[in-house]
């Protein structure tokens, strides 16, 4: 069997273009339709990385831009496997971090917010999953920061996520939040997904086995890619 | 009880949000954390073909330029292959993919490449040269797909079969950049309205 197109995407598993609850998002939205693609050689590829790509400390973010001593923070582990939607690890994968400091503070030169940023936090990491789709990270908990939404809007401790898997029709951007988090209901970039099982999905959770015993704590986050079809039947994707 | 189907869902996307620069453009955001960030050579040091510039903006519901975008793209080389082990080959450190970050203060960006090759496409109909662009920011839920085509390439464009999807043939001059010179070096430019008069079209692929 020839691996052919992606399945289709479940557009009511993600956030709508336009969610007026998240402002920004109203004159940033297309207001006509998506046109469907069938998807061609231009979708069903895409950039492949490798290890010579990454140093040796990206993935460490407690490391990897400390000068003078680690991070003030909680220290956590970041673990979790890259699958497809036939649940098949997406090995050898491109996954990349980033997140506010301890406090809710972004090194950023448009980040503005009054707390401290972090000489010994960069707040940005970067690996690839092995063989069997794993990853894993290690960094400090993120703090939350208020936002220009409505006038009291607060974003919970959350880290943003970016990853390839094997197509360009698979490349996703996502955040994951930390369960319990008393501010997830409460956030209009949340609450941009409709469906709570979904909003579950992006809810990374406190996972005692992998915890280092007077360490680190560990938080499990699986991420989900668009699955492939198997050719069955001739679907006449290519020319030859 | 039937027999459940095993298959996951895929994780719902969410914005990229103001700061994406810090993981994937670090420089961009204000700091030097990486030996190499990824995607600002395109093309690498062999690459065949004809040496382009790109240029444009991304432009709101208002009409202004969103200035904290990011756009990646994906291109075949001169010959229409993809650096990719279902496609290709391609000339030794071509990867055809590429980040590009605006200027915070005007929204301009712009990006080196090559002119890409006529890709083969389903049912053996060729497609003509394009670009395919991935755009995120704040404010943008998820990211918005759509193809880059030339204004010189009037007869592949016009036999395109993704141009040809769209019903709304007014639409379709949003897909296509115009080419100009500079300097005695070609200069191709292309907006992209989000929203309002003169949309461009986005794809769900
Ligand atoms: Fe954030």
């Amino acid at each position: 069997m020839k691996p052919a197109e992606f399945y289709q995407r479940d557009h009511d598993r993600h956030p709508a273009a336009y969610t007026p609850g998240y402002k920004t998002s109203v004159a940033r939205s297309p207001r006509l339709a998506l046109i469907s693609l069938q998807q061609s050689a231009s979708e069903i590829t895409g950039p492949v990385f490798g290890h010579d790509d990454l140093g040796e400390l990206d993935h460490d973010l407690i490391r990897n831009y400390a000068s003078d001593g680690d991070p003030i923070g909680e220290r956590i582990i970041l673990h979790g496997r890259v699958l497809d939607e036939n649940a098949r690890p997406v090995p050898n994968t491109l996954l990349e971090v980033w997140q506010a400091n301890s406090g809710g503070r972004y090194r950023h030169r448009n980040d503005t917010y009054l707390a401290p940023v972090d000489p010994n936090f960069g707040g940005c990491g970067r690996t690839m999953t092995d063989a069997q789709g794993y990853y894993f990270f290690r960094t400090v908990k993120p703090g939350a920061y208020p936002w220009r939404n409505n006038v009291n809007s607060w974003r919970p401790a959350h880290i943003h996520v970016s990853v390839f898997g094997t197509s360009f029709s698979q490349r996703l951007i996502t955040q994951l939040y930390f369960e319990g988090d008393p501010m997830i209901p409460l956030c209009p970039i949340v609450q941009t997904i409709a469906d709570p099982d979904a909003i579950d999905q992006l809810t990374a959770k406190l996972d005692m086995n992998a915890t280092i015993p007077l360490d680190s704590v560990a938080y499990r986050f699986d991420i989900v890619l668009r699955g492939r079809r198997s050719t069955l039947f001739e679907n006449r994707l290519e020319g030859n | 009880m039937g027999q459940s189907l095993e298959y996951l869902k895929e994780t719902p996307s969410q914005t990229a949000g103001p700061y994406v620069h810090i993981g994937l453009a670090p420089g961009a955001a204000g700091f030097d954390i990486y030996d190499q960030e990824l995607g600002k050579d395109i093309i690498g040091p062999h690459a065949k073909g004809e040496r382009i510039r790109v240029e444009g903006l991304v432009i709101d519901g208002t009409g202004n330029p969103i200035k904290d975008v990011m756009l990646e793209t994906w291109q075949a080389n001169a010959d229409g292959n993809y650096a990719h082990p279902e496609s290709g080959p391609v000339e030794d450190g071509f990867r055809g993919w590429g980040r590009i970050i605006t200027d915070f203060k005007t929204g301009e960006w712009g990006f080196d490449t090559i002119k890409p090759g006529a890709v083969m496409g389903r049912d053996g109909r060729m497609m003509a040269p394009h670009i395919s662009l991935w755009i995120v920011a704040r404010g943008i839920n998820i990211g918005l797909n759509t193809r880059l085509y030339f204004d010189d390439e009037t007869e592949a464009n016009a036999a395109d079969p993704v141009l040809n999807l769209i019903e709304w043939e007014n639409r379709r001059p949003t897909l296509v950049a115009k080419r100009t010179e500079r300097d005695g070096r070609p200069v191709y430019r292309f907006d992209i309205r989000i929203q309002g008069e003169d949309e461009t079209v986005f794809f769900d692929i």
